[in-house]
């Protein structure tokens, strides 16, 4: 039995240690909201926060993600109206939506650690997060509309 | 002026009590065979539009909404005749059935491509929408005994100005259930329009940006099992043998069968059924597999393209005139076989039940998918129900003539006595190496130019795999050996030109292909687009006016470039870089599914040779833009989708075996790699055309000339290497 700490609930769960988080969340958990892309960490739809880092979850194990607060888009904030939620919205940024959960996951550690990042930030932050639809304009966009309204708000 | 629209005739209407007293509209078909059944059961989904007691009004969508915005623009031209409240509306995804909810330019097909969702919805779902206003203003009127053209609508809200009125939707839905159907309805003038060319936000979005939106990947049904197929490693390949009993022994799983495409192992959740195919033994048959490589097939087109294929077109005599011509030029052009790659890898559920079989999936070719799921579970097409989920994508890859992944699923759940309900998944591997592909190319253009540097001669050969060939549709889209998406945009090239030819050949390879976003302008539009752009500058001729002097009687190709010049400023000098840099500007417009594009790219070359695309300035028109920030995400998306064809996109195969298999070696584009788009729509009054597709085409051929401009190198083949640019 693992015990896992998803959204601030507890969960115990008997999936093997080795066992990607990524199939615990979706399949055990039936958190669905964290996509599977490709399984070998080549494209960010599976991007979860681990202690408020951005990780990978198809290829962070169960046991690695065990005692840590992990986040899910779920769990991001609690009316779908964090800061970087609202400015997708704001902005249309979805297209076919199957990578946002992981663009939003990512641009939100990208905001919590730097609130106001430069282009450059964005690039590094970011181009790990495939997008088939290729809506960066507006993710690189919203990341900026959502970290002015941040520190509006500060 | 107002449009009187008969629905009388071909489509007639009736309505019925739903759910609640609330409105129920269906257009169906004279003889639709269930029309009886439908009016005492109206709480089936299978109308356009549908309004509760509860004030809520539901558009019912017959198109698969895979990014492209179909759900907004169908509820958008619905709400507009309505004239609800855009915070009222929400959409659902139809049922197949082909009767009611067929394709309007595909004939008795129902499903979603070729950019046509709104083009063939835009006078059908008005309609809807203004038939229901129509009946719920006759309600009123009879409520409030007034005259019904006393009543005004709006915001979804019917009000009587002298008595002040006014009713909800919601309200007046159960008594307009009761009451006839108009036969004519009058749609609004468009200077009336309060939706329709404003941009009200999708109604996808909020599900989209907090997990709750579902795709198939994301259903779960009671008792459901998962299943992965082990595929063939080289196409024509079948299983010998294999030993399924170390996967057996994988803890979770339930069953190894094997089907006609592999061998599935089948457990209660993905990865143990993933662990389970890891660890299955599976001996190949491959004595008729093809075992050719990239190399080899290219060497084999090549080689063809030294003969006559058959004429796509044949304007005057282009030999000849090559003969006379003062210069000549010629360009020979590969294209590779590329994977669709949609973010959601393919996978679908399906459920036998007594008498039938359900399906959920990012549904795109409805009719299809019944037809060919019922032959294999020996149903009729409508015992097969199909439940249209959200597409993460598919650039057409859901729409598959043979329905190959569904047919997968059809034949596991067979195989285990339909005891569960199963969802296949392909894995990201699988997605890109078992098929299937926009088909590779090889292209031969050859030109003649007069002494004022005219072009007298212009002659096209095409050799490629014909999508259309051994599927339902070669007879209807295969006209005497030509297939039309093989030369689209080749054979309709709009440059008055006196002496055109345009031959085919179409070898047959086992390689399976099929549509990919934007289809045969993916190659058309950039060898055409490159060679007119190497004809002007062996002319002398600047880009831009050259093509404008051959465009006289193409007035919206002509619209679209001279906008996209204007835009980009094509007539000042493009700034120049920083040292060891250079940069260049290169334009092409396109024609694709009757909508019109012109791109300019600007882009930054180093010395290396690798290479910026720094901006790309796009025109676009397609007629009556019903929501243009949906028009200007497809021209973004499209832009991307295209670059990451010329910079990346390559599947190659050695000795028949598919080289890339993921992210990392079949790399889409990124983030930091996406230009800044500028997107400018000409204002238009004609029909809206699709807006899905036509971005791609132009923007790689519009950055090909602009790395000519920058380094003096022409690119022949995509993708771009930095090697083919270096040290010019």
């Amino acid at each position: 039995m693992i015990t896992l700490k998803v959204n601030g609930k507890s969960y115990r769960v008997k999936d093997d240690p080795d066992t990607p988080l990524l199939w615990v969340l979706r399949d055990t958990l039936g958190l669905t909201g964290t996509k599977y892309g490709c399984g070998i960490s080549a494209c960010g739809a599976c991007t979860v926060h681990l202690d408020g880092e951005a990780v990978r979850s198809c290829v962070t194990t169960v046991s690695q993600a065990a005692g840590k607060r992990i986040t899910t888009i779920e769990g991001l904030s609690r009316n779908g109206d964090h800061a970087v939620q609202k400015a997708w919205i704001e902005l249309e940024v979805a297209q076919c939506g199957y990578c946002q959960s992981g663009q939003i996951m990512a641009a939100a550690a990208l905001l919590a650690a730097k609130h106001n990042p430069t282009d450059a930030d964005i690039d590094a932050a970011m181009s790990g997060n495939l997008c088939r639809c290729a809506t960066y304009q507006r993710v690189r966009d919203a990341i900026k509309a959502a970290a002015r309204t941040r520190r509006k708000e500060a | 002026m107002e449009t009187k629209v008969n629905a009388g005739r071909r489509d007639f209407l009736r309505a019925g009590a739903a759910v609640g007293g609330g409105l129920l509209i269906e257009m169906v078909l004279p003889g639709a065979g269930r029309l009886a059944e439908a009016a005492a059961a109206p709480f089936e989904p299978n109308a356009f539009v549908r309004i509760g007691a509860d004030n809520t009004v539901t558009v019912i969508a017959k198109h698969l909404e895979m990014g492209q915005g179909t759900y907004t623009g169908l509820a958008t031209l619905v709400a507009e005749e309505l004239d609800a409240a855009w915070s009222q509306v929400r959409v659902e995804g139809a049922p197949a059935d082909a009767k009611r909810y067929n394709n309007l330019l595909w004939g008795p097909t129902q499903g979603t491509g070729g950019s046509t969702a709104i083009a063939n919805s835009f006078e059908q779902m008005r309609k809807a929408g203004a038939t229901a206003r129509a009946m719920l203003v006759a309600a009123a009127a009879g409520q409030w005994k007034v005259k019904p053209e006393s009543l005004s609508v709006a915001e979804g809200m019917v009000r009587h100005k002298a008595s002040g009125r006014k009713a909800t939707f919601g309200v007046l839905a159960a008594k307009a259930a009761r009451l006839p159907v108009p036969a004519d309805v009058t749609l609004k003038d468009p200077k009336d329009f309060v939706y329709i060319g404003k941009s009200f936000p999708r109604k996808d979005s909020r599900a989209k940006v907090n997990g709750t939106a579902i795709f198939t990947q994301d259903v779960k049904l009671p008792g459901m099992l998962t299943a992965v197929v082990a595929h063939p490693p080289r196409f024509g390949a079948r299983v010998k043998s294999f030993d399924g009993a170390a996967a057996k022994r994988v803890k979770g799983v339930t069953d190894v069968v094997e089907i006609p495409f592999g061998v599935a192992v089948l457990a209660g959740d993905f990865w143990s059924a993933k662990r389970g195919r890891d660890a299955l033994t599976v001996e190949w048959e491959e004595s008729t597999a093809f075992k050719l490589g990239t190399d080899e097939i290219v060497a084999q087109f090549r080689d063809l393209a030294k003969t006559p294929g058959l004429f796509a077109r044949k304007d005057g005599d282009a030999d000849k005139a090559l003969e006379g011509a003062a210069r000549k030029l010629e360009a020979e052009f590969v294209f590779p076989y590329l994977a669709h790659a949609a973010m959601e890898p393919l996978n679908c559920v399906i459920r036998l039940s007594a008498g039938g079989c359900e399906v959920w999936n990012g549904e795109q070719f409805q009719t299809v998918d019944q037809a060919n799921l019922a032959r294999v579970l020996g149903l009729k097409p409508e015992q097969v129900k199909l439940n249209m989920l959200f597409a993460g994508g598919s650039f057409g890859r859901r729409a598959n003539p043979q329905s190959d992944y569904l047919m997968e699923a059809a034949h596991i759940v067979k195989a285990i006595g339909g005891r569960a309900p199963v969802k296949l998944v392909w894995t990201r591997e699988d997605d890109m190496q078992a098929g299937y592909y926009r088909p590779l190319f090889h292209h031969t253009l050859r030109a003649g130019l007069d002494e004022k540097g005219n072009i007298l001669a212009w002659h096209h050969r095409l050799v490629g795999q014909s999508i259309m060939a051994g599927t339902p549709f070669e007879s209807g889209l295969v006209k005497d050996g030509i297939d039309f998406t093989s030369v689209e945009g080749a054979a309709n090239l709009p440059y008055a030109i006196p002496n055109l030819t345009v031959d085919l050949h179409s070898p047959r390879l086992p390689v399976p292909v099929q549509w990919w976003r934007s289809v045969g302008s993916t190659h058309t539009a950039f060898s055409t687009e490159t060679f007119l752009d190497e004809l002007a500058h062996g002319a002398g001729r600047e880009p831009v006016e050259f093509r404008r002097g051959l465009l006289a009687k193409h007035p919206r190709h002509l619209g679209v470039l001279e906008l996209a010049a204007a835009m980009a400023n094509w007539d000042k000098p493009l700034p120049a870089g920083k040292a060891g840099e250079r940069r260049g500007r290169g334009i092409a417009v396109h024609e694709s599914f009757h909508s019109f594009v012109a791109e300019v790219a600007e882009v930054t070359v180093r010395e290396d040779g690798s290479f910026s695309v720094d901006r790309v300035v796009c025109a676009v028109d397609c007629g009556i833009a019903v929501n243009p920030d949906i028009i200007r995400a497809q021209m973004e998306g499209g832009i991307g989708f295209g670059l990451a064809a010329a910079l990346h996109g390559e599947i190659t195969l050695k000795e028949g075996r598919v080289e890339q298999s993921n992210f990392h070696d079949y790399p889409i584009l990124r983030l930091n790699e996406m230009p800044r788009v500028e997107v400018h729509i000409v204002p238009s009054a004609a029909a809206p055309t699709g807006v899905g597709e036509p971005g791609v085409p132009p923007v790689a051929p519009a950055v090909a000339n602009a790395l000519f401009a920058a380094t003096g190198k022409r690119v022949r083949r995509l993708p771009i290497r930095a090697g083919d640019l270096k040290g010019a």
